[in-house]
């Protein structure tokens, strides 16, 4: 068991130094998660397990958005050491819309704009060492944004 | 390919601000044409930044990111005349690049 451990351990670490050459970036896009038509399937893809509701992730977005094509939404961790925010629009196509990780100073704050087929709940999640919050706000869009 | 890119950086306190616009259809695969032909997928699907080189942001995006895409981010630590670059790597191998320095706002 200590041994699987170990060589999981080492398939990860391997897995992040090969994350830092920026060339191979198939090698790098989490293809599985992105191209997974379920909000489970992606959040599945990306090892998002356990994840506790959190009032400490902020999501900025707009009650209504009248053109689903561009919805801007601001999202804060406040939780120290967050590492990474992902943000998941529950009934798109896709579910999983980006995957931000920051370092060397970077602090877990986002600012983007996303598309949204219909009305859904919009999701961030977490990730905290090996622990993962969650939050989330619900968007209602009166024009289709996926064409 | 640099001005497909256009960004900003202030210090503001203690947090630099970097404001960064790219130009990008973001196709999602899923669109047709006027002659009803799928338009194949084109999309950003990596963006990193760096401050002075060092990493700060590793952005993954898939087909949901909007078309020319805006991404505000925030970075402490940085001081007037620091350099943050922003490059973008999307699914047809194509890529660019932008650096700036950080102004006072």
């Amino acid at each position: 068991m200590q041994r699987r451990h170990f060589l999981q351990g080492l398939v990860g670490a391997t897995a992040a130094l090969l994350w830092l050459p920026l060339n191979a970036i198939a090698a790098i896009w989490n293809k599985a998660a992105f191209e997974s038509t379920t909000l489970e399937g992606a959040e599945q893809g990306m090892a998002i397990s356990k994840e506790k509701p959190s009032k400490d992730i902020i999501i900025v977005a707009p009650d209504k958005a009248e053109n689903g094509a561009v919805v801007q939404i601001e999202i804060t961790s406040n939780i120290p050491n967050t590492e990474a925010l992902a943000i998941f629009v529950e009934k798109n196509p896709t579910a999983l819309i980006s995957n931000y990780m920051f370092s060397n100073g970077a602090q877990p704050f986002v600012v983007t704009r996303i598309k949204m087929a219909e009305t859904s709940d919009v999701k961030v999640v977490a990730k905290v060492g090996s622990e993962y919050f969650t939050a989330s706000r619900r968007v209602e869009v009166l024009e289709n944004g996926c064409g | 390919m640099a001005n497909d890119i256009k960004m900003r950086a202030q210090l503001k306190g203690e947090i630099t601000e970097v404001k960064v616009l790219m130009s990008h259809p973001m196709e999602t695969g899923r669109r047709k044409n006027d002659l009803d032909e799928v338009i194949p997928a084109h999309f950003v699907q990596l963006v990193t930044a760096t401050l002075n080189g060092k990493a700060v942001l590793e952005a993954q995006w898939g087909t949901g990111v909007s078309k020319n895409p805006y991404l505000t981010f925030h970075l402490k630590g940085a001081k007037v005349g620091d350099l943050v670059a922003v490059t973008w790597h999307d699914n047809k191998g194509a890529s660019s690049s932008h650096e700036i320095a950080v102004t006072a706002a």
